[in-house]
Protein backbone atom coordinates (compact mmCIF):
# COMPACT_ATOMS: atom_id res chain seq x y z
CA UNK A 1 0.00 0.00 0.00
CA UNK A 2 1.40 3.65 -0.83
CA UNK A 3 1.79 5.68 2.68
CA UNK A 4 1.76 9.02 1.93
CA UNK A 5 4.34 11.09 4.41
CA UNK A 6 2.82 13.44 7.12
CA UNK A 7 4.21 15.93 9.51
CA UNK A 8 1.65 15.87 11.75
CA UNK A 9 0.07 12.78 12.06
CA UNK A 10 1.25 9.36 12.20
CA UNK A 11 -0.17 5.94 10.53
CA UNK A 12 -0.05 2.36 10.70
CA UNK A 13 -2.16 -0.34 9.94
CA UNK A 14 -2.29 -3.97 11.86
CA UNK A 15 -4.09 -6.30 10.17
CA UNK A 16 -7.23 -5.36 8.98
CA UNK A 17 -6.98 -1.88 11.36
CA UNK A 18 -5.59 1.86 9.85
CA UNK A 19 -4.41 3.47 13.09
CA UNK A 20 -4.24 7.52 12.30
CA UNK A 21 -1.98 8.94 15.75
CA UNK A 22 -2.26 12.91 16.24
CA UNK A 23 1.08 13.65 16.57
CA UNK A 24 2.05 17.25 17.50
CA UNK A 25 3.02 16.73 21.13
CA UNK A 26 4.65 19.86 22.28
CA UNK A 27 1.05 21.87 21.62
CA UNK A 28 -1.12 18.56 23.37
CA UNK A 29 -2.21 17.66 19.64
CA UNK A 30 -4.48 20.89 18.67
CA UNK A 31 -5.56 20.69 15.66
CA UNK A 32 -4.13 22.96 13.18
CA UNK A 33 -5.63 23.08 9.52
CA UNK A 34 -2.16 21.28 8.25
CA UNK A 35 -3.04 18.42 10.93
CA UNK A 36 -7.04 18.69 9.80
CA UNK A 37 -5.50 18.35 5.97
CA UNK A 38 -3.28 15.38 6.90
CA UNK A 39 -5.91 14.11 9.14
CA UNK A 40 -8.40 13.61 6.66
CA UNK A 41 -6.60 12.59 3.54
CA UNK A 42 -5.24 9.49 5.82
CA UNK A 43 -9.01 8.84 6.78
CA UNK A 44 -9.79 8.62 2.89
CA UNK A 45 -6.74 6.69 2.11
CA UNK A 46 -7.75 4.04 4.61
CA UNK A 47 -11.34 4.47 3.55
CA UNK A 48 -10.24 3.22 0.26
CA UNK A 49 -7.86 1.18 1.07
CA UNK A 50 -9.39 -2.60 0.90
CA UNK A 51 -7.31 -4.21 3.19
CA UNK A 52 -8.65 -1.84 5.95
CA UNK A 53 -11.82 -2.40 7.29
CA UNK A 54 -11.80 -0.36 10.56
CA UNK A 55 -10.25 3.05 11.55
CA UNK A 56 -8.53 3.60 14.76
CA UNK A 57 -8.32 7.27 15.54
CA UNK A 58 -5.87 8.63 18.76
CA UNK A 59 -3.45 11.17 20.74
CA UNK A 60 -1.47 10.53 23.16
CA UNK A 61 -1.90 9.12 26.78
CA UNK A 62 -1.45 13.21 27.70
CA UNK A 63 -3.76 14.28 25.35
CA UNK A 64 -6.34 13.05 22.81
CA UNK A 65 -6.58 16.74 20.85
CA UNK A 66 -6.43 19.89 23.50
CA UNK A 67 -8.24 22.10 20.92
CA UNK A 68 -8.02 24.08 17.78
CA UNK A 69 -4.75 25.90 17.32
CA UNK A 70 -5.82 29.02 18.57
CA UNK A 71 -2.44 30.64 17.24
CA UNK A 72 -4.06 30.42 14.05
CA UNK A 73 -7.27 31.90 14.45
CA UNK A 74 -6.92 34.70 17.07
CA UNK A 75 -6.46 37.30 13.97
CA UNK A 76 -9.28 36.09 11.77
CA UNK A 77 -11.97 38.50 10.75
CA UNK A 78 -15.74 37.19 9.55
CA UNK A 79 -14.96 36.96 6.16
CA UNK A 80 -11.51 36.31 5.89
CA UNK A 81 -12.85 32.75 8.24
CA UNK A 82 -15.51 32.04 6.23
CA UNK A 83 -14.10 32.60 2.92
CA UNK A 84 -11.46 30.28 3.94
CA UNK A 85 -14.22 27.93 4.86
CA UNK A 86 -12.20 25.24 7.08
CA UNK A 87 -14.68 23.27 8.36
CA UNK A 88 -14.93 21.74 4.63
CA UNK A 89 -12.25 20.03 5.99
CA UNK A 90 -14.63 18.44 8.97
CA UNK A 91 -17.43 17.85 6.31
CA UNK A 92 -15.16 15.26 4.91
CA UNK A 93 -15.10 12.92 7.86
CA UNK A 94 -18.46 12.48 7.69
CA UNK A 95 -18.21 11.13 5.00
CA UNK A 96 -15.92 8.44 5.88
CA UNK A 97 -17.81 5.10 4.80
CA UNK A 98 -15.61 2.71 7.55
CA UNK A 99 -16.12 2.85 11.47
CA UNK A 100 -13.33 4.97 12.73
CA UNK A 101 -13.02 3.99 16.90
CA UNK A 102 -11.56 7.02 18.99
CA UNK A 103 -8.94 5.74 21.45
CA UNK A 104 -9.31 8.86 23.93
CA UNK A 105 -6.51 9.68 26.36
CA UNK A 106 -5.51 13.13 28.78
CA UNK A 107 -7.16 16.12 27.31
CA UNK A 108 -10.37 15.57 24.26
CA UNK A 109 -11.47 19.80 24.44
CA UNK A 110 -13.19 21.82 22.08
CA UNK A 111 -12.14 20.77 18.71
CA UNK A 112 -10.85 17.55 19.74
CA UNK A 113 -13.95 16.36 21.39
CA UNK A 114 -16.07 17.60 18.03
CA UNK A 115 -13.51 15.48 16.62
CA UNK A 116 -14.22 12.28 18.93
CA UNK A 117 -17.97 13.06 18.49
CA UNK A 118 -16.91 12.23 14.46
CA UNK A 119 -16.37 9.08 14.90
CA UNK A 120 -18.10 5.63 15.71
CA UNK A 121 -17.34 4.72 19.26
CA UNK A 122 -15.42 6.27 21.67
CA UNK A 123 -13.26 4.24 24.20
CA UNK A 124 -11.51 6.50 27.25
CA UNK A 125 -8.89 6.23 29.43
CA UNK A 126 -9.65 5.97 32.93
CA UNK A 127 -7.73 10.22 32.71
CA UNK A 128 -9.80 11.63 29.61
CA UNK A 129 -11.65 14.58 29.83
CA UNK A 130 -13.79 15.93 27.36
CA UNK A 131 -15.32 19.71 27.02
CA UNK A 132 -16.02 22.41 25.17
CA UNK A 133 -14.34 24.97 26.73
CA UNK A 134 -14.70 27.60 23.58
CA UNK A 135 -16.83 30.17 25.53
CA UNK A 136 -14.15 30.73 27.95
CA UNK A 137 -11.98 32.46 25.18
CA UNK A 138 -15.27 34.08 23.74
CA UNK A 139 -16.44 31.90 20.97
CA UNK A 140 -18.56 28.63 20.51
CA UNK A 141 -17.87 25.50 19.46
CA UNK A 142 -17.76 25.38 16.06
CA UNK A 143 -16.94 22.23 14.46
CA UNK A 144 -20.08 20.55 15.30
CA UNK A 145 -20.32 20.76 18.90
CA UNK A 146 -23.59 22.16 19.73
CA UNK A 147 -25.11 19.97 17.43
CA UNK A 148 -23.63 16.65 18.44
CA UNK A 149 -23.33 17.09 22.06
CA UNK A 150 -26.95 17.51 22.65
CA UNK A 151 -27.55 14.54 20.58
CA UNK A 152 -25.73 12.81 22.49
CA UNK A 153 -25.95 14.07 26.16
CA UNK A 154 -29.16 15.95 25.63
CA UNK A 155 -30.43 19.64 25.82
CA UNK A 156 -29.40 20.19 29.80
CA UNK A 157 -26.29 18.60 30.00
CA UNK A 158 -24.33 19.90 26.46
CA UNK A 159 -26.02 23.53 27.57
CA UNK A 160 -24.32 23.02 30.96
CA UNK A 161 -21.12 21.96 29.12
CA UNK A 162 -20.81 24.81 26.24
CA UNK A 163 -22.12 27.52 28.64
CA UNK A 164 -19.53 27.18 31.27
CA UNK A 165 -16.82 25.47 29.35
CA UNK A 166 -16.19 23.09 32.15
CA UNK A 167 -14.65 19.33 31.13
CA UNK A 168 -16.48 17.05 32.41
CA UNK A 169 -14.33 13.33 33.57
CA UNK A 170 -14.09 10.23 31.73
CA UNK A 171 -16.84 8.85 34.43
CA UNK A 172 -19.07 11.18 33.38
CA UNK A 173 -18.66 10.89 29.83
CA UNK A 174 -19.32 7.35 30.26
CA UNK A 175 -22.52 7.56 32.24
CA UNK A 176 -23.79 10.32 29.74
CA UNK A 177 -23.23 8.13 26.80
CA UNK A 178 -20.64 9.63 25.10
CA UNK A 179 -17.74 7.23 25.81
CA UNK A 180 -18.72 3.49 25.02
CA UNK A 181 -15.65 2.31 27.07
CA UNK A 182 -13.27 2.96 30.18
CA UNK A 183 -10.28 1.55 30.58
CA UNK A 184 -7.21 1.97 32.43
CA UNK A 185 -5.02 4.50 31.01
CA UNK A 186 -2.16 1.55 30.04
CA UNK A 187 -4.34 -0.36 27.99
CA UNK A 188 -7.05 1.75 26.27
CA UNK A 189 -5.73 1.76 23.12
CA UNK A 190 -5.71 -2.14 23.18
CA UNK A 191 -9.88 -1.72 24.18
CA UNK A 192 -10.10 -0.10 21.25
CA UNK A 193 -8.23 -2.80 18.74
CA UNK A 194 -9.89 -5.44 20.75
CA UNK A 195 -12.96 -3.39 19.81
CA UNK A 196 -12.10 -2.88 15.96
CA UNK A 197 -11.29 -6.24 15.74
CA UNK A 198 -14.28 -7.46 16.57
CA UNK A 199 -16.03 -5.35 13.65
CA UNK A 200 -13.06 -6.29 11.27
CA UNK A 201 -14.61 -9.99 11.45
CA UNK A 202 -17.72 -9.08 10.56
CA UNK A 203 -19.01 -8.42 6.57
CA UNK A 204 -17.10 -5.11 5.21
CA UNK A 205 -20.67 -4.50 3.46
CA UNK A 206 -22.75 -5.44 6.66
CA UNK A 207 -20.50 -2.77 8.50
CA UNK A 208 -21.07 -0.47 5.76
CA UNK A 209 -24.43 -0.47 5.84
CA UNK A 210 -25.05 -0.47 9.42
CA UNK A 211 -22.96 2.48 9.83
CA UNK A 212 -24.96 4.56 7.66
CA UNK A 213 -28.12 3.55 8.32
CA UNK A 214 -27.57 4.61 12.28
CA UNK A 215 -25.73 8.10 11.28
CA UNK A 216 -28.84 8.55 8.95
CA UNK A 217 -31.51 8.94 12.34
CA UNK A 218 -29.31 11.97 12.85
CA UNK A 219 -30.35 13.41 10.01
CA UNK A 220 -33.89 12.61 8.92
CA UNK A 221 -37.32 11.61 10.42
CA UNK A 222 -37.96 8.24 11.80
CA UNK A 223 -40.38 7.17 8.47
CA UNK A 224 -37.44 7.73 6.04
CA UNK A 225 -35.29 6.73 8.73
CA UNK A 226 -36.92 2.92 8.96
CA UNK A 227 -37.22 3.42 4.91
CA UNK A 228 -33.62 4.01 4.84
CA UNK A 229 -32.99 1.12 6.81
CA UNK A 230 -34.71 -1.25 5.16
CA UNK A 231 -33.77 -0.39 1.76
CA UNK A 232 -30.20 -1.57 2.82
CA UNK A 233 -31.34 -4.01 4.72
CA UNK A 234 -32.91 -5.48 1.41
CA UNK A 235 -29.58 -4.19 -0.80
CA UNK A 236 -27.02 -6.98 1.22
CA UNK A 237 -29.54 -10.30 0.16
CA UNK A 238 -27.30 -9.15 -3.17
CA UNK A 239 -23.80 -9.62 -1.47
CA UNK A 240 -21.84 -13.18 -1.10
CA UNK A 241 -21.40 -12.19 2.23
CA UNK A 242 -24.98 -12.21 3.43
CA UNK A 243 -25.31 -16.21 1.66
CA UNK A 244 -22.34 -16.95 3.56
CA UNK A 245 -23.13 -15.48 6.86
CA UNK A 246 -26.70 -17.37 7.06
CA UNK A 247 -25.76 -19.98 5.19
CA UNK A 248 -22.55 -20.48 8.35
CA UNK A 249 -24.87 -19.66 10.60
CA UNK A 250 -27.37 -22.88 9.65
CA UNK A 251 -24.10 -24.95 9.12
CA UNK A 252 -23.27 -23.85 12.56
CA UNK A 253 -19.71 -22.70 11.85
CA UNK A 254 -17.64 -19.55 11.87
CA UNK A 255 -18.38 -17.42 9.09
CA UNK A 256 -15.61 -16.23 6.36
CA UNK A 257 -16.59 -12.95 4.89
CA UNK A 258 -14.93 -10.90 1.90
CA UNK A 259 -17.19 -8.04 1.70
CA UNK A 260 -19.02 -8.67 -1.78
CA UNK B 1 13.63 36.82 55.30
CA UNK B 2 13.76 39.37 57.84
CA UNK B 3 10.30 40.67 57.98
CA UNK B 4 8.63 40.93 61.65
CA UNK B 5 5.94 39.61 62.61
CA UNK B 6 3.59 42.67 62.62
CA UNK B 7 0.60 40.77 62.56
CA UNK B 8 0.38 38.00 64.76
CA UNK B 9 -3.43 37.67 64.70
CA UNK B 10 -4.06 37.41 60.22
CA UNK B 11 -2.43 33.57 59.65
CA UNK B 12 -1.60 34.89 56.14
CA UNK B 13 0.31 37.81 57.13
CA UNK B 14 2.30 35.90 60.05
CA UNK B 15 3.66 33.38 57.07
CA UNK B 16 5.31 35.61 55.34
CA UNK B 17 7.59 36.03 58.38
CA UNK B 18 7.70 31.84 58.28
CA UNK B 19 10.82 30.79 56.36
CA UNK B 20 10.41 26.80 54.71
CA UNK B 21 7.16 26.34 55.94
CA UNK B 22 7.27 23.32 54.14
CA UNK B 23 10.90 20.79 54.24
CA UNK B 24 11.44 19.00 51.15
CA UNK B 25 13.80 16.26 51.06
CA UNK B 26 14.77 13.12 49.06
CA UNK B 27 16.84 10.10 50.84
CA UNK B 28 17.28 7.86 48.10
CA UNK B 29 13.86 6.92 46.16
CA UNK B 30 12.20 8.29 49.60
CA UNK B 31 10.96 11.47 49.51
CA UNK B 32 10.15 13.12 52.98
CA UNK B 33 7.78 15.82 53.02
CA UNK B 34 7.36 17.59 56.49
CA UNK B 35 4.93 20.32 57.41
CA UNK B 36 6.65 22.97 59.25
CA UNK B 37 4.99 25.46 61.61
CA UNK B 38 6.04 23.75 64.61
CA UNK B 39 5.06 26.90 66.76
CA UNK B 40 1.22 26.31 65.64
CA UNK B 41 1.34 22.47 65.67
CA UNK B 42 1.67 22.68 61.77
CA UNK B 43 -2.06 23.94 60.75
CA UNK B 44 -3.09 24.47 57.54
CA UNK B 45 -2.72 28.17 56.43
CA UNK B 46 -3.25 29.07 52.84
CA UNK B 47 0.09 28.95 52.10
CA UNK B 48 1.31 25.59 53.33
CA UNK B 49 -1.70 24.07 51.81
CA UNK B 50 -1.05 25.06 48.56
CA UNK B 51 2.75 24.16 49.25
CA UNK B 52 1.68 20.47 50.47
CA UNK B 53 -0.29 20.18 46.72
CA UNK B 54 2.88 21.32 44.64
CA UNK B 55 5.30 19.54 46.45
CA UNK B 56 2.80 16.50 46.17
CA UNK B 57 2.36 17.03 42.34
CA UNK B 58 6.12 17.52 42.03
CA UNK B 59 6.84 13.98 43.84
CA UNK B 60 4.30 12.50 41.84
CA UNK B 61 5.37 13.47 38.84
CA UNK B 62 9.21 12.64 39.80
CA UNK B 63 9.88 8.88 38.53
CA UNK B 64 13.10 8.78 40.91
CA UNK B 65 10.78 9.04 43.82
CA UNK B 66 9.13 5.54 44.54
CA UNK B 67 7.30 6.20 48.35
CA UNK B 68 6.54 9.89 50.31
CA UNK B 69 6.36 10.21 53.75
CA UNK B 70 4.14 12.89 54.89
CA UNK B 71 5.23 14.17 58.65
CA UNK B 72 5.28 17.26 61.02
CA UNK B 73 7.94 19.57 62.48
CA UNK B 74 7.67 19.64 66.21
CA UNK B 75 5.51 18.08 69.17
CA UNK B 76 2.96 17.92 66.63
CA UNK B 77 1.90 16.50 63.35
CA UNK B 78 -1.06 18.90 62.02
CA UNK B 79 -3.31 20.68 63.95
CA UNK B 80 -6.04 21.09 60.97
CA UNK B 81 -7.53 24.50 59.71
CA UNK B 82 -5.23 27.48 61.35
CA UNK B 83 -8.73 28.92 62.92
CA UNK B 84 -6.51 32.42 63.38
CA UNK B 85 -6.07 32.15 59.74
CA UNK B 86 -7.54 34.51 57.60
CA UNK B 87 -10.02 32.68 55.46
CA UNK B 88 -11.94 32.02 58.55
CA UNK B 89 -12.62 35.10 59.56
CA UNK B 90 -16.37 36.91 60.30
CA UNK B 91 -15.92 39.73 58.96
CA UNK B 92 -19.14 42.53 58.94
CA UNK B 93 -21.98 40.03 59.54
CA UNK B 94 -20.72 37.73 56.33
CA UNK B 95 -20.05 34.23 56.60
CA UNK B 96 -16.90 32.37 55.04
CA UNK B 97 -17.47 29.96 52.16
CA UNK B 98 -15.98 26.50 53.36
CA UNK B 99 -16.98 24.81 50.66
CA UNK B 100 -15.54 26.86 47.88
CA UNK B 101 -12.72 26.63 50.19
CA UNK B 102 -12.58 23.15 50.82
CA UNK B 103 -12.40 22.42 47.39
CA UNK B 104 -9.68 24.74 46.43
CA UNK B 105 -7.66 23.71 49.53
CA UNK B 106 -7.89 20.31 50.71
CA UNK B 107 -10.13 18.34 48.71
CA UNK B 108 -7.93 18.40 45.66
CA UNK B 109 -4.60 17.05 48.31
CA UNK B 110 -6.60 14.38 49.42
CA UNK B 111 -7.43 13.00 45.65
CA UNK B 112 -3.61 13.54 44.93
CA UNK B 113 -2.46 11.31 47.61
CA UNK B 114 -5.05 8.72 47.24
CA UNK B 115 -4.58 9.13 42.93
CA UNK B 116 -1.02 8.57 43.40
CA UNK B 117 0.74 5.43 42.14
CA UNK B 118 3.20 5.41 44.94
CA UNK B 119 3.17 4.41 48.60
CA UNK B 120 2.49 7.10 51.05
CA UNK B 121 3.59 7.08 55.12
CA UNK B 122 2.16 9.63 57.35
CA UNK B 123 4.44 9.59 60.49
CA UNK B 124 2.21 10.76 62.89
CA UNK B 125 4.72 12.52 65.17
CA UNK B 126 1.75 13.99 67.85
CA UNK B 127 -1.37 15.82 67.42
CA UNK B 128 -3.34 15.08 64.17
CA UNK B 129 -6.42 17.00 64.42
CA UNK B 130 -9.24 18.36 61.96
CA UNK B 131 -8.19 18.48 58.45
CA UNK B 132 -4.71 17.22 59.96
CA UNK B 133 -6.45 14.12 60.91
CA UNK B 134 -8.02 13.36 57.41
CA UNK B 135 -4.43 14.12 56.46
CA UNK B 136 -3.42 11.47 58.17
CA UNK B 137 -6.39 9.19 56.94
CA UNK B 138 -5.48 9.76 53.46
CA UNK B 139 -2.76 8.31 53.20
CA UNK B 140 -1.44 4.62 52.77
CA UNK B 141 -0.21 4.02 56.61
CA UNK B 142 -0.09 5.97 59.63
CA UNK B 143 3.16 5.20 61.73
CA UNK B 144 2.25 6.47 64.88
CA UNK B 145 4.33 7.90 67.97
CA UNK B 146 2.97 6.61 71.16
CA UNK B 147 2.60 10.32 71.96
CA UNK B 148 0.09 10.70 68.81
CA UNK B 149 -3.30 11.54 69.17
CA UNK B 150 -5.88 12.02 66.59
CA UNK B 151 -9.15 14.34 66.67
CA UNK B 152 -12.42 15.01 64.94
CA UNK B 153 -12.32 18.47 66.24
CA UNK B 154 -14.22 19.54 63.42
CA UNK B 155 -17.52 19.30 65.62
CA UNK B 156 -15.89 21.36 68.74
CA UNK B 157 -16.26 24.57 67.15
CA UNK B 158 -19.71 23.68 64.79
CA UNK B 159 -18.38 22.06 61.82
CA UNK B 160 -18.91 18.63 60.17
CA UNK B 161 -15.62 16.16 59.43
CA UNK B 162 -14.12 16.98 56.28
CA UNK B 163 -11.01 16.58 53.90
CA UNK B 164 -12.49 12.72 53.58
CA UNK B 165 -12.79 12.01 57.00
CA UNK B 166 -16.58 11.24 56.72
CA UNK B 167 -15.91 8.83 54.90
CA UNK B 168 -12.03 7.67 55.68
CA UNK B 169 -13.05 7.47 59.33
CA UNK B 170 -16.15 5.03 58.99
CA UNK B 171 -14.62 2.43 55.87
CA UNK B 172 -11.55 2.02 58.67
CA UNK B 173 -12.73 1.74 61.64
CA UNK B 174 -16.78 0.83 61.22
CA UNK B 175 -19.78 3.44 61.65
CA UNK B 176 -20.48 2.85 65.39
CA UNK B 177 -16.46 4.24 66.46
CA UNK B 178 -16.46 6.76 63.92
CA UNK B 179 -19.10 8.65 64.70
CA UNK B 180 -18.71 8.29 68.07
CA UNK B 181 -15.21 9.76 66.98
CA UNK B 182 -16.42 12.71 64.88
CA UNK B 183 -19.55 13.77 67.12
CA UNK B 184 -17.85 13.84 70.53
CA UNK B 185 -14.20 15.28 69.15
CA UNK B 186 -12.70 12.91 71.63
CA UNK B 187 -9.54 12.84 71.79
CA UNK B 188 -8.22 9.22 70.19
CA UNK B 189 -4.63 7.66 71.69
CA UNK B 190 -2.25 6.50 69.27
CA UNK B 191 -2.29 3.12 71.57
CA UNK B 192 -6.41 2.89 71.09
CA UNK B 193 -6.30 3.99 67.57
CA UNK B 194 -3.57 0.81 66.87
CA UNK B 195 -6.15 -1.29 68.54
CA UNK B 196 -9.18 0.33 66.12
CA UNK B 197 -6.93 -0.55 63.33
CA UNK B 198 -6.22 3.06 62.42
CA UNK B 199 -2.77 2.75 62.41
CA UNK B 200 -0.19 0.45 61.12
CA UNK B 201 2.15 0.96 64.54
CA UNK B 202 3.07 2.67 67.37
CA UNK B 203 6.51 3.12 68.24
CA UNK B 204 8.10 5.26 70.85
CA UNK B 205 8.29 9.47 69.78
CA UNK B 206 11.99 9.37 69.31
CA UNK B 207 11.58 6.40 66.96
CA UNK B 208 8.92 7.69 64.48
CA UNK B 209 10.87 9.06 61.69
CA UNK B 210 13.00 5.66 62.38
CA UNK B 211 10.74 4.00 61.76
CA UNK B 212 8.85 5.81 58.89
CA UNK B 213 12.14 5.80 56.85
CA UNK B 214 13.02 2.05 57.38
CA UNK B 215 9.53 1.18 56.32
CA UNK B 216 9.20 3.81 53.26
CA UNK B 217 12.78 2.50 52.27
CA UNK B 218 11.63 -1.36 52.01
CA UNK B 219 8.50 -0.29 50.14
CA UNK B 220 10.58 1.44 47.61
CA UNK B 221 12.79 -0.90 47.06
CA UNK B 222 9.73 -2.83 46.20
CA UNK B 223 7.76 -3.40 42.70
CA UNK B 224 6.02 0.11 43.32
CA UNK B 225 4.97 -0.78 39.30
CA UNK B 226 2.34 -2.97 41.56
CA UNK B 227 1.96 -1.55 44.68
CA UNK B 228 0.86 1.59 42.31
CA UNK B 229 -1.40 -0.32 40.17
CA UNK B 230 -2.70 -2.75 43.85
CA UNK B 231 -3.31 1.18 45.27
CA UNK B 232 -5.88 1.98 42.08
CA UNK B 233 -7.70 -1.60 42.40
CA UNK B 234 -8.23 -0.74 46.41
CA UNK B 235 -9.13 3.03 45.61
CA UNK B 236 -11.98 1.42 42.73
CA UNK B 237 -12.74 -1.12 45.15
CA UNK B 238 -12.91 1.14 48.40
CA UNK B 239 -13.57 4.83 47.11
CA UNK B 240 -14.51 4.55 43.43
CA UNK B 241 -16.70 8.31 43.91
CA UNK B 242 -13.91 9.78 45.67
CA UNK B 243 -14.31 12.94 44.13
CA UNK B 244 -18.20 12.97 44.36
CA UNK B 245 -17.74 12.23 48.32
CA UNK B 246 -15.58 14.69 48.73
CA UNK B 247 -17.39 17.31 47.18
CA UNK B 248 -20.56 16.09 48.98
CA UNK B 249 -18.82 16.89 52.35
CA UNK B 250 -17.20 20.19 50.72
CA UNK B 251 -21.01 21.08 50.47
CA UNK B 252 -21.90 19.80 53.83
CA UNK B 253 -19.78 21.84 55.08
CA UNK B 254 -20.92 25.05 53.73
CA UNK B 255 -23.64 24.55 55.26
CA UNK B 256 -22.64 23.75 58.08
CA UNK B 257 -20.24 27.15 58.02
CA UNK B 258 -23.66 29.30 57.68
CA UNK B 259 -24.94 27.81 60.91
CA UNK B 260 -24.77 30.56 64.15
CA UNK B 261 -23.31 27.15 65.94
CA UNK B 262 -20.28 27.50 63.50
CA UNK B 263 -20.28 31.28 64.51
CA UNK B 264 -20.73 30.41 68.32
CA UNK B 265 -18.32 28.13 68.03
CA UNK B 266 -15.22 30.19 66.39
CA UNK B 267 -16.14 32.65 68.68
CA UNK B 268 -16.00 30.60 71.78
CA UNK B 269 -12.72 29.28 70.78
CA UNK B 270 -10.56 32.48 70.23
CA UNK B 271 -12.24 33.61 73.54
CA UNK B 272 -11.19 30.66 75.17
CA UNK B 273 -14.43 30.10 76.86
CA UNK B 274 -17.19 27.11 76.76
CA UNK B 275 -19.45 27.82 73.11
CA UNK B 276 -23.17 27.69 74.03
CA UNK B 277 -24.75 26.18 71.24
CA UNK B 278 -28.18 26.55 69.58
CA UNK B 279 -28.25 24.31 67.50
CA UNK B 280 -28.96 26.56 64.58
Amino acid sequence: MMTLTYKNILTETEEHIGIVRLNRPQVLNALSHELMDELVKALEEFDRDDNVRVIILTGSERAFAAGADIKEMADETTIGIMLKDRFATWDRIKNVKKPIVAAISGYCLGGGCELAMNCDIIVASETAQFGQPEINIGVIPGAGGTQRLTRVAGKYKAMEMILTGRPITAQEAHAMGLVNKIAPVELYLEEAKAIAREIAKKSPIAVRLAKEAVLKTFDTSITEGLQFERKNFYMLFSSEDQKEGMRAFMEKRPASFTGR
Amino acid sequence: MATPEHNATEGEHTTMAEENILLIESKGAVRVVTLNRPDKLNSFNDELTFKLQAALKEAEKDSSVRCLIITGAGRGFCAGQDLASRSISFEAGQRPCLGDSIRRRYNPLIIRIRRMEKPIIAAVNGVAAGAGASLAFACDFRIAADSASFIQSFTKVGLIPDSGSTFFLPRMVGITRALELMLTADKLEAREALTLGLVNNVVPQDQVMKAALAFAERLSLGPTKAFGLTKRAVNRAVFPDLEELLDYEASLQEIAGRSDDFEEGVKAFIEKRQPIYSGK
